[in-house]
């Protein structure tokens, strides 16, 4: 655990000083531009790009979110239970989807910009965290929900007080994969002209300027690794808690 | 013969087994019996060497077991664990097949062996032959983790817990099948258990330990007559040492010229399956039987006494 | 099971509902030329009724026996019938819409075909489900319906179609890209297998290398894909301008090796992962066994633990290949062919039917690989009983 103690103030540290004050890199970069090229990007600013783009995935998470643990609780309650083998092939199959490919095919019927990103991001968002929230939510210990049923909660009450707390780890884990799947399908959602740091690396690589291509890389890493990390504590926290 | 001379395992300070020594004479049971914690697997995993002494040494027919190298010295060893340890995805013939094919029999002596060790274990080779683990009963699977552990006719096989896993019914049934296999065969054993009552019914000799030491070594009617400490009359439970006496003696021992009435019992059934029918159905004496025809009676009377001769 | 109705399966109700919904949408596109946006048109405007009556008979009584709750086997061939339905339909519009038109004119399938398709091939999916084939019959159906694909578009009866066109103008690049990607996608497959397989092997035997190993893995996983490939270019052209020899053997900032490169740091973690998530599933009792009989610890590896943990060995190299082939379209970007190719310049010149093409393939790619790789791991989970 130590080097994360070390390593995680260093990293964000790093960020911010890359989204902020780009222009402390210009030495580290500038062997990386083009003879007499720009070494900072400068269209628009790194912080507005990484607000735009959080601001995109975390709405497509938070979506997918609230879609996802609804059809989740639906497909575990005796009436859905039809829908259940069926729910279990589409995710199976829809995750083999490369997010790439659910995205270059959003185009043709959403246009260019956020919308088919948002569109993307949110359909293939749904899949791990439905797929989670359905295991949680089927492997409550039977003990448990034996006892919740003999102090006399209803339903309603069981699902709210006792299945979906006890679901939140394993839902929680499905959010994670689904955010960092959406942190990376972002960066290519620039190629369809949404807003994110992808444009950054896409202006790197159209003008063979490797010094775009390495800010933005490292911003969209960072922003990965530590959005990441800080999801895999809260688990851990919760997990805790719950004494896993 | 096996013997142990002096062995000790110790983990920094602690000493898990500390300086034990025993000999183990060629064709019988020895049941190592002890709480959890009191070294009696460590003991047992390090005559195979799966645990390596920290001093002391182990001999088996007169070579130490240091002389050779721990996968060649195991394969000479039979070793069956509780939960059978199979592996899941060969089948029963594989399975026992494993120690042979590690010494390159020949494809056509090991067929006959498994065949011939399927029979002795009551399976039907043509029926279990091919089946896969997954597919046995507990107790079947249990027979056949010991039948891989006979497999290649070991110098001496150790078993850790081998019933452990086997519900009460499976249990005295697979122990009493151990029994008459070892006497055909006139295998060594050494077992390891936490119940006594499996020790005394196994046992030509019983090893008791405690706290790493071997307190007791003595045949099973010792143990229970002539306790050597506190801990091993605990084991053997005060209360219930008489019963596990006239449990080790067939009525053959004390049969008497004499009728009497009801239900007869077999000659090598114990003292204290006679008692259980005398108190049960009220009668005073019980008829014995050897080979369907009455041979006389033992009598309440005689039951006691031979209680009170202890051992 | 709960049923609805008089025995009605529920999502064939849900199919049946989008069926209709897709048919009473536009069908087909037509648009004027390559670029332009098109017009919609719909099922009843885009041939004739001899022509049109069929197909939608065919969809509608396929998606009828989508309804039923069994036999599972008659809604998967319901499922057939439908999708030979929908087939005709678009043969049919295809032809009979460019009949009518100039000599630029395109069409394309429309969101009525797609959602048609699409929930088609879920009702076959779900009937597939029920009818639990084994693992070669499962194999067997995924060669027939790639075989009847193959078919359909090498008879021609497609190519009318825009995106048909496309490829028809680019059959040479097409069969270059698609080599590229499988190329891209099964070469870094190996290769990760060749340096991670040992690698998980190590880690199973040290814990202290597979707690050093494992979160380096998985950081490299979390990071963005472009940014991966886009980091590999600097790294990469350092290497080939430093190492002698590297560029001879085309190592260089842009083009195949840093796609390569990214795919296999990518695919690393799912294999070395579950290397030591398979060979650590061997039950102890038989590890402890084995141990105890006198098998050496190769003998253990090979014997026990590797056969007992191979369907999951095997999952993660699913997760790779599946990962990679969708992957390896980011190479297009910098470079380094693939299907990407095309989905990028298509993207550039806002030509659909281009996307289309770089995608679709991907997709069914992406999918049947998916496919053969479960046959396999659930062919090494099965006891091998029947296999005699």
């Amino acid at each position: 655990m130590t080097p994360g103690l070390i390593l995680r103030p260093l990293l964000i540290l790093l960020l911010l000083a890359l989204v902020l004050r780009p222009e402390w890199f210009i030495p580290l970069f500038a062997p990386l531009a083009p003879e007499g090229g720009p070494v900072i990007y400068t269209r628009s600013s790194l912080l507005s790009l990484s607000l735009s783009h959080l601001a995109l995935v975390a709405a497509a998470s938070a979506a997918a979110t609230v879609v996802a643990v609804t059809l989740a609780i639906l497909v575990t309650r005796p009436a859905g239970a039809a829908f259940r083998p069926l729910s279990r092939t589409i995710t199976n199959m829809g995750q083999t989807f490369p997010p790439v490919a659910v995205l270059a095919l959003a185009v043709p019927a959403l246009g260019f910009g956020a919308g088919p990103t948002l569109v993307a991001l949110f359909l293939y968002g749904l899949l791990p965290i439905f797929e989670n929230a359905v295991t949680g939510l089927t492997t409550l210990p039977p003990a448990t929900m034996e006892a919740a049923r003999g102090i006399g909660l209803s339903r309603w009450q069981r699902l709210i007080k006792v299945e979906l707390p006890l679901a939140l780890p394993v839902t929680l884990t499905g959010i994670r994969l689904s955010v960092v799947i959406a942190l990376g399908t972002a960066t290519i959602g620039s190629t369809v002209a949404a807003r994110t740091l992808g444009e950054v690396i896409i202006a790197g690589l159209l003008t063979s300027n490797t010094a775009f291509v390495l800010q933005g890389g490292l911003a969209v890493g960072l922003f990965a690794v530590l959005i990441y990390d800080a999801l895999v504590q809260l688990e851990r926290y919760l997990a805790r808690r719950m004494g896993g | 013969m096996i013997e142990i001379d002096s062995i000790t395992k110790a983990y920094g300070a602690i000493k898990a087994v500390d300086a034990v020594s025993m000999t183990v004479e060629t064709g019988t049971i020895t049941v190592i019996v002890g709480t959890s914690g009191s070294g009696k697997t460590t003991l047992l995993r390090m005559i195979n060497r799966l645990e390596e002494p920290t001093s002391g040494e182990v001999r088996i027919n007169g070579d130490s077991t240091l002389s050779v190298k721990p996968h060649i010295l195991r394969r000479r060893i039979g070793y069956a664990i509780q939960g059978h340890g199979l592996f899941p995805h060969y089948t029963v013939a594989r399975n026992i097949a494993a120690v042979p094919r590690l010494l390159n029999w020949p494809k056509d002596k090991i067929r006959a062996r498994v065949d011939e060790l399927l029979e002795l274990f009551s399976m039907d080779p043509a029926q279990f032959r091919n089946r896969y683990p997954a597919e046995l009963s507990g107790g079947q699977q249990q027979r056949v983790g010991v039948a891989r552990a006979l497999a290649s006719r070991p110098d001496l096989l150790l078993m850790d817990e081998p019933f452990g896993a086997l519900d009460p019914i499976i249990r005295t049934r697979a122990q009493e099948d151990l029994r008459h296999i070892q006497r055909r065969l006139g295998s060594t054993i050494m077992l390891v258990t936490h119940d006594m009552e499996e020790a005394i019914r196994l046992g030509d000799r019983v090893a008791v330990m405690d706290g790493g030491k071997l307190v007791q070594y003595a045949p099973p009617a010792e143990i229970i007559a002539k306790p050597a400490t506190g801990f091993v009359a605990d084991m053997v439970g005060d209360v219930e040492r008489p019963l596990r006496l006239l449990s080790l003696v067939p009525l053959s021992e004390v049969v008497e010229d004499g009728a009497a009435e009801g239900e007869p019992l077999p000659a090598d059934a114990s003292l204290r399956d006679a008692l259980s029918a005398c108190l049960w159905t009220g009668r005073n004496a019980v008829p014995v039987m050897r080979d369907g025809a009455t041979v006389g009676r033992v009598t309440l009377t005689a039951i006691r006494e031979r209680a009170e001769m202890r051992a | 099971m709960k049923t609805t109705g008089a025995g009605l399966s529920a999502p064939g109700l849900l199919f049946a509902v989008a069926g209709l919904a897709a048919l009473l949408s536009p069908f087909m596109t037509l648009a004027a030329n390559r670029i332009v946006a098109g017009e919609g048109i719909f099922l009843w405007n885009m041939a004739s009724a001899g022509a049109v009556i069929p197909g939608a008979a065919a969809v509608l009584a396929g998606l009828g026996l989508g309804l039923l709750q069994q036999p599972a086997s008659l809604r998967f061939a319901g499922a057939v019938l439908g999708l030979g339905g929908a087939l005709w339909l678009l043969t049919q519009g295809a032809s009979s819409l460019l009949a009518e038109t100039g000599e630029y004119a395109r069409v394309s399938p429309a969101v009525g075909f797609w959602v048609l398709l699409v929930v088609l091939m879920l009702l076959m999916a779900d009937a597939l489900t029920a009818m639990a084939p084994r693992p070669l019959t499962r194999g067997a159906i995924l060669v027939a319906i790639l075989s009847a694909l193959g078919l359909i578009l090498w008879s021609g009866a497609l190519s009318d179609l825009s995106v048909m066109q496309e490829f028809a103008s680019r059959r040479d690049a097409f069969l270059r890209e698609t080599m590229r990607h499988l190329g891209l996608a099964f070469g870094s497959l190996a290769a990760a297998v060749v340096i991670g397989f040992p690698l998980g092997i190590l880690a199973h035997r040290r814990a202290a290398l597979r707690s050093a190993t494992l979160p380096v893995l998985s950081f490299l996983q979390t990071i963005p894909s472009l940014a991966m490939f886009g980091l590999m270019i600097p790294i990469l052209s350092w290497v080939g301008a430093t190492l002698p020899g590297a560029r001879a053997l085309g190592i260089a900032g842009i083009g195949f090796a840093p796609a390569f490169t990214a795919l296999v740091l990518y695919s690393l973690l799912p294999v070395v992962g579950n290397t030591v998530a398979g060979l650590a599933s061997a039950p102890p009792a038989a590890l402890e066994a084995a141990r105890g009989m006198g098998m050496t610890p190769g003998q253990r590896l090979r014997r026990v633990e590797l056969p007992l943990g191979l369907p999951i060995i095997l999952t993660g190299l699913r997760i790779v290949l599946v990962q990679n082939i969708g992957l390896a379209v980011i190479a297009g970007l910098i470079g380094g062919g693939g299907f990407g190719t095309f989905v990028f310049q298509g993207l550039n010149q806002t030509a659909t039917d281009l996307i289309l093409l770089g995608a679709l393939p991907t997709v069914v790619m992406a999918l049947s690989a998916a496919i053969v790789m479960d046959i396999l791991v659930d062919l090494t989970r099965r006891t091998p009983k029947d296999k005699t």
